[in-house]
């Protein structure tokens, strides 16, 4: 066993103390027939070999794609102070703080992330943490139904897709979920269509407990906050924003538009793309709903000697405590990415963060020319941060082909949107500060011999940027 | 020794009758259970409350406990100064820490309430 | 000591100064964000704190010495299996080629993480005993919400739509109950037998047609094995409910009991318990769930699946449209998942069975060295699995010292307390679980300290009820944190606590 301390001798003394012959002895309550026959595992490795395959598998990753994809998780430079603080033990290797006195670095970073993020949604309630963008969504949704005893949520069709399959897992039980649906043309197109809105939220015999959308929305569009905000309210229901938090450090925050919760993905702060986690839940809410969020609370308060200190508080609304009555069953969350994004937040400055989100709304239109020039024009009209649909005919056939030429060209809209006709040919493309020019090129360089425009010629249709 | 004026019931509420309105509180005992008290969930003015039907949650630190309708009634009343002072209900349990005032349907159903020599022996049974 | 520092420090906002920092990211072009409607721009940035680098890192290097880790000192935590967190596997999660994968990524651009996802698959799958297995869940809870939701697809298409109940143990964990009521059930909690097992026969009295599984903990929460698991499992099978395992104490019976074998029919794993993969803090963790024939259609989508010519891909959308669904995006936490794989090659099948062994052998000899002293109640007169029930109830009714005494106590001797309260079953109860990776010299002086404590307690209690004295801090009130709670620092306006330094 390569970490055990124990010598046959110790084990010998430990045996000898119990007066057994053999650790076998320990295991007789187990039913004879029930006991494993065989544990048919790889053999073990010592580190050498190990390494040199986890080296192996890692290598058939592909890391020289010129990559244009974000579609929830977004390359950006993390600065490597980040990840040489996440490595010291005495962060990543501590327990959830049940021991206050012994867990004050956990404890205050966490009131600290709770406080970054209060600053970035305007939101005074920030939970230490859920598991991703996905399931912060879900539980938000929830909320609102607990808040308003009312059983019906409405999600727009723009919010990401893997969000609200998300939702329809966790609603599966008496709730119900409506999609709004999307404009279909127009300057406004791809946006969540408010006039659709209106007419549910209309419905008088199902009230709706929450509205749900997202900004900027998956397909990148900034969507109409305040209005759906607003007809949410007038109906007696919950508004729910679902945020990515770069783009706070820029565009209107959930508290200026008057959302009650806000959910998101915090992997862009500082956390890398790992194939798909561990991500950052991110959950914030009024303090008028305090009592409603779940997850863990941390906040300030003196020990007995008047000094300051933080503890988890609010505890008696979670599972340990009120069991089948707790609002959700989290226990474990993702304490250490939070940490991460304090960090980056902390190491970018909000002047960073702000020339962070900047750059990439500007390499991003640095993108859309190019890939306008080339015969790939924006499909929507509508404003956009830094990310945005752009349509190749074959858009499927395309991405495969701009795979071979070493371009990750987004997302193939049509895999995760089918039911959307308006989407075909769309590829969501993403630019951030990391995304170069020489990359732009090449993206733009290989798409003329699959759009069937020459290089440089004047495209067929150019979709604007405002 | 609990006040003998009131009559108590097995989960440790305590109830008096003024008139047709009955004021609900728990008990310093229970208070005592709890430890220290953090939150109080009461129930809505109108709301129709039955005799032993659960109507509110108190919460402290460590612990959450259902609160239990001593006897069935209206909400007409309820302790808003708990919400920004629960400890109340730590350092008064009888008095400043009342929790909602009821009108009473029936009072006969007082009557089936234990007195303060009956709770006594109740808490002191453990 | 357990906690190496003690500089507490002022919060990051406290040491905001207008212009420190920058450096980090280029400057943007002026008019970079003037396409943007001003009525979608926020008014004001938003107030974060500006620090500059030696700043940022005095101020986190300070912090995480206020801080017990396992990496500084022992953790018997019962419940939570604190074991070593290999350095290697930090190594790892960290190569490029991991941690740079783009979960959207075409299959054929990331065939190593897909291999390394499939292959924790199988071992998975024979290490439980089940037939396949998904590594979607966050953590061990969304582990346990899958498999409710599983069970409750399975009944759904039976037709079957009597079954409304989840019985669980008087000493099940929280998350049990809390699991069944967000997946619409009622919970159901049976008193456990005198032995502290499960009442198989209270157990098979609630069984019935409304009932739609059962949540059982093997070793429960007290560290025991179930000695009439098979006859548990047969009445609810009977009973046409299904059976849920809390796989939190699988480090007891690693290559001694698969819970699939034995018949459960969903089981969830904490690779941050029994597989290494580090707390953090409190997270994050990952809870994959192992089933049988019966769930498998059920499973959450997408799982990795190998082709016949030996690549990995991920299920396509719709391609089994028996699953429950997603429980979060993408395919799982697979960081945590890299650490764990690389864990398990590290150890092989004799490794694992070791690690059983020394975990089990070392709770029995601390249970015995505290049995023969006598101080601490030792309930249930037989053998223990990784973890053991201690209880203070004797020392508080002789001494006026509680178990929360004790722990905060254990504090000053350099140990973190074990976890106390739990279960709710043993009055003033501390479960302690040492593991496998604690020296025999550290078992040692952790039961000298806790029989240090108990003679305290008789001399001069008074020390114990004020302890800790040498943490970082002291007890703390937890009643003005709830009442008036300051969940977020607030600029310089509102009630200030004294800053440190």
């Amino acid at each position: 066993m390569p970490y055990g301390p124990h010598t046959p001798a110790d084990r010998e003394k430990m045996l000898t103390a119990l007066g057994i012959a053999s650790v076998d002895e320990l295991f007789d309550d187990i039913p004879e027939a029930l006991k494993a026959g065989s544990l048919d595992l790889p053999p073990p490795e010592p580190e050498l070999e190990l390494a040199t395959r986890l080296a192996a598998l890692a290598d058939r990753n592909r890391t020289d794609l010129a990559s244009f994809l974000g579609a929830g998780v977004y390359r950006h430079w993390t600065p490597p102070v980040v990840d040489q603080i996440l490595l010291r033990g005495e962060w990543y290797t501590a327990y959830t703080p049940y021991q206050p006195e012994v867990s004050q670095g956990t404890l205050q970073s966490i009131y600290e992330y709770e406080s970054l993020l209060a600053e970035l949604t305007g939101l005074d309630v920030v939970s230490a943490s859920h598991y991703d963008g996905a399931a912060a969504t879900a539980e938000a949704a929830l909320m609102t139904c607990r808040a308003t005893r009312r059983q019906r949520v409405l999600v727009s069709k723009a919010v990401h897709p893997q969000y609200r399959e998300t939702l329809r897992t966790y609603f599966g039980g008496g709730l119900e979920l409506d999609e709004i649906p999307l404009v279909a043309d127009g300057d406004k197109a791809g946006t969540t269509d408010i006039a659709a809105l209106e007419r549910l939220l209309a419905e008088d015999a199902r009230p709706v407990a929450g509205v749900v959308l997202a900004q900027p929305s998956f397909l990148g569009l900034l969507e109409p906050m305040a209005d759906a905000t607003r007809l949410a309210h007038a109906a007696g229901a919950l508004f729910v924003a679902v945020v990515e938090p770069v783009s706070l450090a820029v565009l209107a925050p959930p508290a200026a538009y008057g959302a009650d919760i806000a959910a998101g993905e915090g992997q862009p702060l500082g956390i890398a793309p790992q194939y798909g986690g561990p991500f950052l839940g991110i959950l914030a809410c009024t303090d008028a709903l305090v009592r409603q969020i779940p997850g863990r609370l941390v906040g300030m308060t003196t020990d007995v000697e008047g000094k300051r200190a933080f503890v988890m508080t609010l505890r008696a609304r979670e599972q340990d405590i009120r069991r089948d009555r707790a609002a959700s069953n989290i226990c474990t969350n993702q304490a250490l990415l939070a940490l991460a994004a304090s960090v980056y937040l902390a190491a970018v400055g909000p002047h960073g963060l702000r020339d962070v989100a900047a750059l990439g709304a500007a390499r991003a239109a640095e993108l859309e020319a190019a890939l306008a020039t080339a015969g790939a024009p924006r499909l929507h009209r509508g404003a956009y941060l830094n990310e945005f649909v752009v349509r190749v005919p074959g858009a499927r056939a395309a991405h495969r082909q701009l795979l071979e030429r070493g371009v990750l060209g987004g997302l193939v809209l049509e895999d995760v949107m089918p039911d959307e006709p308006g989407l075909r040919d769309g590829l969501l493309v993403c630019a951030t500060e990391v995304t170069t020019t020489d990359e732009i090129r090449r993206f733009a360089d290989a798409l003329p011999g699959l759009t069937g425009v020459a290089p440089g010629a004047e495209p067929a249709a150019v979709g604007g940027g405002v | 020794m609990v006040p003998p004026e009131l009559r108590y019931t097995k989960d440790h509420e305590w109830v008096r009758l003024d008139g047709d309105r009955a004021t609900i509180g728990i008990t310093a005992y229970a208070a005592d259970q709890l430890g220290d008290i953090v939150f109080v969930e009461l129930p809505e003015i109108g709301r129709s409350l039955e005799q032993f039907a659960t109507f509110g949650v108190v919460e402290s630190v460590k612990a959450v406990s259902d609160l239990f309708a001593p006897v069935a009634g209206e909400v007409v009343e309820t302790n808003g100064t708990l919400a920004s002072e629960p400890e109340k209900v730590n350092s008064d349990p009888y008095g400043e820490g009342w929790m909602l005032r009821v009108t009473v349907a029936d009072e006969a159903q007082l009557g089936e309430l234990l007195d303060a020599t009956a709770y006594d022996a109740l808490i002191a049974a453990g | 000591m357990g906690v190496t520092g003690e500089r507490l420090q002022p919060t990051l906002f406290e040491r905001s100064r207008p212009g420190r920092g920058a450096g980090k990211v280029p400057h943007p072009p002026a008019d970079a964000l003037s396409r943007i409607p001003g009525d979608q721009l926020r008014d004001l940035p938003p107030a974060l704190p500006e620090l500059n680098e030696p700043e940022l890192v005095r101020h986190y290097v300070n912090l995480s010495q206020l801080n017990f880790a396992v990496d500084t000192g022992f953790y018997p935590l019962g419940s939570c299996t604190m074991k070593f967190n290999p350095k290697l596997n930090e190594w790892a999660a960290r190569l490029p080629g991991f941690a740079q994968a783009h979960p959207l990524a075409p299959d054929e651009a990331v065939q190593g993480t897909l291999q390394l996802l499939w292959e924790l698959q199988e071992i998975l799958a024979e290490i439980s005993g089940m037939t396949a297995v998904s590594l979607q869940p966050a953590a061990g809870a969304q582990g346990e919400l899958t498999g409710i939701l599983m069970i409750r697809a399975y009944h759904a298409s039976r037709g079957d739509s009597e079954r409304v109940e989840v019985l669980v143990p008087d000493s099940a964990h929280g998350t049990n109950p809390a699991t069944a009521s967000m997946a619409g059930y009622r919970t159901v909690s049976i008193p456990s037998a005198p032995d502290g097992g499960v009442d198989v026969d209270a157990f098979s009295a609630a069984l019935g047609p409304h009932t739609a599984a059962v949540m059982i903990t093997n070793p429960s929460t007290l560290g025991l094995f179930e000695r009439r698991i098979g006859e548990l499992l047969d009445a609810v099978h009977a009973a046409g409910a299904l059976a849920y395992m809390d796989g939190a104490n699988l480090n007891a019976i690693l290559g001694r009991f698969k819970a699939g074998e034995a018949g459960f029919d969903v089981m969830h794993i904490n690779t941050h318990k029994t597989f290494s993969t580090p707390h953090g803090g409190g997270g994050p963790g990952a809870g994959p769930v192992g089933v049988g024939e019966r769930l498998a259609p059920f499973l959450p989508a997408p799982r990795v699946v190998r082709e016949s010519d030996g690549s990995f891909r991920l299920e396509r959308t719709g391609e089994r449209p028996t699953s429950i669904g997603r429980l979060r995006s993408f395919v799982g936490n697979t960081g945590v998942l890299v650490r764990a794989y690389a864990y398990l090659r590290a150890h092989g099948a004799e490794g694992l069975r070791e690690v059983t062994d020394d975990a089990v052998l070392a709770a029995n000899y601390l249970k015995h060295r505290l049995t023969e002293d006598g101080a601490y109640d030792v309930p249930f007169d037989r053998h223990c699995m990784h973890e053991f029930v201690a209880s203070a109830a004797g020392l508080k009714r002789r001494t006026g010292v509680r178990t929360l005494d004790v722990a905060k106590r254990l504090i000053d001797h350099g140990f973190h307390p074990p976890t106390i309260y739990f279960p709710l079953t043993v009055e003033e109860a501390m479960l302690i679980e040492p593991t496998e990776t604690e020296s025999l010299e550290t078992l040692d002086a952790f039961a000298a300290a806790l029989i240090a404590i108990a003679a305290e307690a008789a001399s001069d209690p008074d020390v114990i009820h004020e302890a800790p004295h040498t943490a970082p801090v002291k007890r703390l009130d937890e009643a003005t944190a709830a009442r008036q709670p300051n969940l977020r620092w607030r600029g310089m306006t509102g009630r200030q606590m004294p800053c440190p330094d």
